[in-house]
């Protein structure tokens, strides 16, 4: 079914990105700004689920590439954030339908919302992750041979570049230079695919469920019922801990936020570590869920959501874990976004700690 | 000898110093034009203990003048706000979300010009000196008397917002205040933009507001510099708070958390501020007050300004208990205590109450609750401690222990013994501690910038940031010798190459009073 975007819809979808966000992905203030500001220049948006997309529809994804600490001060602009999906439909010969999310958590769940609003292109109610991911290649897509090239970034003094390359690490890699050397914020289109493939390999109604965790927290705080168990209960996850930030440490290498929180409560201490988004919780040394599936701080009370960068001593949060995509658990995909790719010797964990599950995935967790 | 003022909404603090002795103190009501509150003011401190002028080597003021005058849309100047920075940032101009009516009370214009840097320094693109002057010309058109100049990444390199300033000048002439953002936020190009914008707004009354003030003391016939308090509690000379009134917005809640330490003869301790309706919790770190590290919205305008961080939970003298769980507000009676709360002779039992049945106050008449269970009167008192305890614990840094100051009326509500803090402080004096915090003679300078440090050259970088921020502390008046570096930290930001990194250096020092104090 299809709905519309306006302006004031965009507050509760940005809230939810963060939630998805898994602690990175971004500050959604600058992005929401964007798209805010795009709907009242071009118009109110259509959100198409994934089930209306005919199958000869022509998808690109949208998304900003680079440093949310650069976005905050060279703020984006619409002209750069649709040029990549013009000069990709010049490569491609064929007028682009549908606008897509890459990533659902954070900033990147905006930006798209300002590209369709911008080029009144209907936009899919899907995205290639489910959650917030550091790296272009880690989508569904990649999983079902989609390419990201042709692939497409532009920067705002008008420079465009258009990238055709072998695998989606390549795309990552080449992109990743050229974003830095163009200032480290730039707009990306690429993943061309037909809606039958959209359909196939996007996580559907991600962006309604934005809107329904964004909303559904300030609508639980209205009527002092508890946040946090409406959001679980949306994601249908569990609660993991409740308690307070004791100590964070963080430390950047190689371009990626690293660190480790430890949150504290009477009856045992729960230990994330996260890499830009939270990767492993721990209880007292056992773990309880890793990447893929969704680990979430929120704030105890409002049950706002706690980017890494956020997360500070003291605080009172409630931890959540949530199921990802079940296509995420596959071998190949573990292999691209299990714990194992961010360099830790842990074998992948559900969400529910659910060991016969992974013993079914995971030859290596055969202990 | 010195003296403090605190001009506070309801009341104006004054107290005459000797060092950090308070030999004078007196409330008075704030009186709508300011300065005649002041001369009062002086003039019972005199009446109280008496002094010539030449005596007196500094005055210091702490005042809620220029916030007022934002959240009121009083007295502000025509303001041109002009950002570099094209081609990049037009899809959010200047002024992009601020509240439609403030912008109508600044008559605000907003203008887009090339020129801002990368992260790492590089020009987005060159100042176009025509464009400029196109756009001064039109600010001149529209009667614009004030501009804010913000450049894409000024806190890496500010040269085009000054060389930009030059070039308005030059089209607008003297009387044309220009405010740069480079001088006033950091990384976060809206909000520092914001700030610039508001502190532009705000100069011609800071001009008014400090010949004011200072007609004020020279009448009570003191010569000596006149210096106003900033959201970090330290001082600024009257000429820098022409440039930068913006400074000052949130110096009352910082004023008072200053004078309780300094009353208590602590400087590292979390403060419990505890009024009618609310306790407000502060943490101070070598004498100042540990700031906030998100944005904040003053006006419904989205700032970075360094405010206090203060979390105020709805405890009070005037809320209400309720008498079944033992559980203190949200909800209040405030102001209506003196006829609601029991002891003066209501119906409502208000934490007062409590207070002055467990003996801790001598309020109204005690024996209106004198039928009150002193297991529950207990109950509540605990109750309230363990809330405040958890306050203070949710606003230090670390589990170190810290000592905690209590000040306010409502501070009887308090035990002697806080759960994981232990002894609680109570500084006599705490009724002017906003105008004692005002009279601490502290003058600082801060840097706040990205670097791209070098392979090998992290140490050169930190040496030099650090000696900018002691240099920027001397430029404000602060005597060299005395000039320490407060706070530094080093945050590295993910995804950029290079290992950028964001530094901050706080640089604080005794005023330089010529050897007087």
């Amino acid at each position: 079914m299809s709905w519309t975007i306006t302006a004031d819809l965009i507050p509760g979808l940005a809230r939810g990105a963060a939630v998805l966000g898994t602690g990175g992905g971004g500050d959604p203030y600058i992005g929401a700004l964007l798209a805010a500001q795009a709907i009242s220049q071009h118009g109110d948006v259509t959100v198409v689920s994934l089930t209306e997309v005919p199958d000869d529809a022509v998808v690109l994804t949208v998304a900003m590439m680079g440093a949310p600490t650069v976005m905050v001060e060279k703020l984006p602009g619409l002209d750069e954030v649709v040029a990549p999906v013009h000069a990709l439909s010049a490569t491609l010969g064929r007028a682009v339908t549908h606008i897509a999310c890459a990533e659902i958590g954070g900033v990147n769940s905006t930006i798209p919302i300002a590209a369709a609003a911008a080029l009144r292109l209907p936009l899919i109610d899907g995205d290639g992750m489910g959650r917030a991911f550091p790296e272009l290649q880690m989508v569904l897509p990649t999983l079902y041979g989609i390419e990201a090239s042709p692939l497409a970034f532009s920067d705002e003094k008008g420079n465009v570049g258009v990238l055709n390359t072998v695998d989606n690490t390549w795309t990552e890699r080449i992109a990743r230079v050229a974003c830095v050397e163009m200032g480290s914020s730039v707009m990306i289109s690429g993943f061309p695919m037909t809606g039958s493939q959209a359909r196939e390999s996007l996580v559907a109604d991600s962006l309604s469920l934005c809107r329904e965790i964004g909303d559904g927290i300030a609508a639980a705080r209205e009527a002092k019922t508890d946040p946090v168990e409406h959001t679980v209960h949306l994601l249908g996850g569990r609660e993991l801990f409740a308690g307070k930030v004791a100590d964070v440490q963080r430390a950047t290498t190689k371009g990626f936020a690293r660190g480790r929180a430890r949150i504290e409560a009477a009856h045992g201490t729960l230990e994330l570590s996260f890499q830009n988004e939270h990767l492993i919780a721990e209880l007292d040394g056992r773990t309880l869920v890793t990447t893929p599936d969704l680990i979430i701080v929120l704030e105890h009370d409002s049950g706002e959501p706690i980017t890494t960068e956020g997360l500070r001593y003291g605080q009172r949060v409630r931890v959540i874990a949530a199921p990802s995509d079940e296509r995420w658990h596959s071998s190949a995909a573990l292999a691209m976004v299990g714990p194992g790719y961010f360099g830790y010797d842990t074998p992948s964990h559900r969400f529910d700690g659910n060991v016969e599950h992974l013993t079914n995935n995971l030859k290596e967790d055969a202990a | 000898m010195h003296i403090g003022i605190d001009v506070g909404g309801t009341n104006t603090d004054a107290v005459l110093m000797d060092d950090t002795r308070t030999l004078a103190a007196v409330k008075h009501a704030t009186t709508p034009d300011v300065t005649s509150g002041i001369v009062q003011a002086i003039g019972e401190l005199r009446a109280g203990h008496h002094f010539d002028g030449e005596q007196i080597s500094a005055v210091m003021i702490g005042t809620t003048h220029f916030i007022n005058a934002l959240v009121q849309a009083k007295g502000l100047a025509p303001t041109a706000a002009l950002r570099l920075g094209l081609p990049a940032t037009k899809a959010l101009p200047p002024l992009v979300d601020w509240p439609a009516e403030l912008v109508e009370a600044l008559s605000a214009r907003s203008y887009l010009a090339h020129g801002g840097y990368e992260f790492d320094g590089r020009p987005i693109s060159p100042l176009d000196p025509d464009e400029l002057r196109s756009h001064a010309s039109d600010m001149r058109a529209h009667g614009i008397r004030s501009v804010a100049i913000s450049s894409v990444f000024s806190p890496v390199n500010h040269d085009l917002e000054v060389e930009a300033a030059r070039i308005v000048a030059e089209e607008l002439g003297p009387d044309v205040a220009i405010s740069l953002s480079h001088e006033i936020g950091r990384i976060g190009l809206l909000e520092r933009e914001n700030a610039t914008i508001i502190n532009a707004a705000l100069r011609e009354l800071a001009s008014e507001i400090v010949d004011g003030l200072t007609a004020a003391v020279r009448k009570q016939g003191i010569e000596a510099p006149i210096f106003l308090s900033q959201n970090d509690g330290t001082l600024m000379d009257e000429n820098y708070v022409r440039l930068y009134p913006v400074a000052t917005f949130a110096s009352g809640s910082t004023n008072s958390m200053r004078g309780a330490a300094v009353t208590s003869g602590l400087s590292t301790c979390a403060v419990v501020d505890i009024g009618g309706t609310t306790t407000d919790v502060g943490l101070l770190i070598n004498g100042f007050p540990r700031e906030t590290a998100n944005e904040v919205k003053v006006a419904g305008v989205r700032t970075n300004f360094r405010m206090p961080d203060v979390l105020s939970i709805g405890i009070g003298g005037g809320s209400i208990v309720d008498e079944e769980t033992a559980e203190v507000g949200p909800e209040s009676v405030g102001f209506r205590i003196t006829s609601e709360a029991l002891v003066f002779g209501g119906s409502t039992l208000t934490a007062t109450d409590i207070a002055v049945a467990a003996g801790r106050a001598d309020i109204g008449d005690p024996s209106k609750v004198a039928h009150l269970d002193p297991v529950f009167v207990d109950r509540v008192l605990s109750r309230i401690s363990a809330r405040v305890s958890e306050a203070v614990d949710r606003m230090r840094t670390s589990p170190e222990p810290i000592p905690v100051v209590a000040v306010g009326g409502g501070s009887i509500l308090l035990s002697d013994e806080l759960p994981l803090f232990g002894a609680v402080h109570r500084p006599h004096n705490y009724a002017v501690a906003n105008a004692i915090g005002a009279s601490i003679a502290q003058v600082g300078g801060e840097i706040d910038k990205v670097y791209a440090i070098e392979p090998g050259l992290r140490e050169e970088a930190i040496a030099e940031v650090r000696a900018e921020a002691i240099d920027k502390a001397i430029a404000a008046g602060a005597s060299p010798n005395s000039v320490s570096i407060i706070d530094f930290d080093e945050i590295p930001i993910p995804y950029l190459p290079g290992n950028a990194t964001r530094i901050r250096a706080k640089a604080v020092g005794d005023l330089d009073m010529g050897g007087r104090r």
